[in-house]
């Protein structure tokens, strides 16, 4: 029984890292899937200035609700094709009858996500805060940035999962997962406020690492049940 | 007489609220090869799928060694390997890195020998190629590479011979009849003509839908 026990948790922390492998893998031999939302983050920011003015009073008022708004965005853009590749070409039905859970593949396949999107936004976010010329807080830019990220990953994936058999399933799938990002834009930006004004922010800081644990828990499972009824009805 | 493996009771499917077939019921021991007939549309993909665990809308039971497969789905899933209509390859990997994910989700059920299992399937060369540059029937080799590596005693293949050439068949055949040999279960769709000696036929035009009252005024409405 013991032995079995074994078994089974190196068989998962297996198929986790073999699935985590695979999709950076794959992330790294189709770099216009994750340089896409980046790119988009890097113009978006860049217009700001162009169409507001140089003025850089408004920029600092501005910059750390334009950041957030845009990095949120960008992530959005980039849920789609979290599982859809996999829906396509069979290897989603693979996840769903290997002997793996699909708990540990789906949050795998988030990982990888949040490394190729997530990670570079967060890294790319104070050179752009400079842009905007953020006057200060630019460490809890990228702390925020960070937990929010990851958290926006986690639960993007239930959407992605939700809308996975839908061809045209970008626009359904903002209107799921929007109203959940909300909460977190409010916090993160605010805690970016706070800090360019020289406020304490462990507040809000605190609660975004609250949603991200809440995301952490709940994400996985839900997006593997919704993956479980969207490849049943098709 | 042979293990009873796999027992399927009173299973009904339905696609899109359309039901294919209802009632259906069989006793699949260890040792015998199915074919799962009917013309298109019949619902044999929905039944392998149903039996592989992808599929919720079937009622009936599936039993696995005479339990419900639900009651030890770590065993279960352990002892099935299901290769579908897609062949579940990824293009922009190689045919080894594919088979190296298939081993590290399989949880042990995938031997470790990739190399050999693609030259089994006239892969020898190719095996560091991105699939995307090999043609259909190569693709499908890929994952039937599979056939060669794993220990799983169910294997449910939904239509394994398509684009694949005479030759490729004939050994894939002959691949068939050594898993059944040994004390293996294969349950497969075809629409070509299997030769392989004693195999069974699963005819879904003999469990015609039923349509209760409550679904037929559910239609008429």
């Amino acid at each position: 029984m013991k032995a079995d026990a074994s078994n089974f948790s190196r068989a998962m922390t297996g198929a986790f890292g073999a699935t985590l492998r695979r999709d950076l893998l794959l992330s790294a031999r189709h770099p216009g899937d994750w340089i896409n939302p980046l790119v988009f983050f890097l113009i978006a920011i860049s217009l700001i200035p162009l169409g507001v003015g140089p003025e850089s009073k408004v920029l600092a008022v501005l910059a750390p609700g334009v950041l957030w708004v845009m990095a949120l965005l960008a992530t959005l853009l980039s849920l789609d094709g979290l599982f859809r590749s996999d829906y396509d070409d069979g290897a989603l039905e693979q996840c769903l009858v290997s002997p793996s859970l699909l708990y540990f593949t789906v949050l795998a396949k988030i990982v990888a996500h949040w490394l190729v999107t997530g990670l570079p936004l967060t890294l790319l976010s104070p050179v752009l805060g400079l842009m905007l010329s953020l006057p200060g807080g630019y460490g809890t830019l990228c702390l925020s940035l960070l937990i929010g990220t990851a958290t926006m990953s986690l639960v993007g994936a239930v959407g992605a999962a939700l809308t996975v058999s839908l061809q045209r399933g970008g626009l359904l799938l903002s209107l799921i997962v929007m109203p959940l990002y909300v909460p977190i834009l409010i916090f993160g930006a605010s805690a970016v406020n706070d800090a360019a004004q020289g406020v304490t922010v462990g507040v809000p800081l605190a609660i975004l690492g609250a949603f991200l644990a809440l995301a952490l828990a709940l994400a996985p499972m839900g997006a593997s049940a919704a993956l479980r009824v969207c490849v049943d009805s098709d | 007489m042979a293990e009873l493996l796999l027992t399927l009771e009173h299973l009904s499917c339905e696609r899109d609220a359309r039901p294919l077939f209802s009632g259906l019921g069989a006793r699949l021991h260890a040792g015998e090869q199915w074919q799962v007939q009917g013309p298109n549309g019949s619902g044999k993909t929905t039944l392998l799928r149903a039996i592989a665990g992808i599929g919720a809308t079937a009622r009936g039971r599936i039993l696995w060694r005479g339990r419900p497969v639900q009651e030890d789905l770590w065993a279960f899933r352990r002892s099935l390997l299901y290769i579908g209509h897609s062949p579940g390859i990824k293009g922009a990997l190689s045919p080894l890195e594919n088979l190296a994910w298939y081993r590290a989700m399989s949880a042990g059920t995938l031997a470790e020998d990739s190399l050999t299992a693609l030259a089994e399937v006239g892969l020898a060369g190719y095996e560091d190629i991105p699939c995307q540059q090999l043609s259909a029937g190569q693709l499908r080799r890929v994952a039937l590479a599979r056939l060669y590596l794993s220990s799983a005693p169910l294997w449910v293949l939904d239509e394994p011979f398509t684009a694949i050439d005479k030759a490729g068949v004939a050994a894939l055949e002959a691949r068939l009849g050594a898993h059944v040999a040994a004390g293996g279960l294969v349950v497969m769709t075809s629409h070509q003509e299997v030769t392989l000696p004693g195999v069974r036929h699963l005819d879904l035009t003999a469990f015609p839908p039923v349509f209760t009252e409550e679904e037929e005024g559910a239609y008429e409405g």
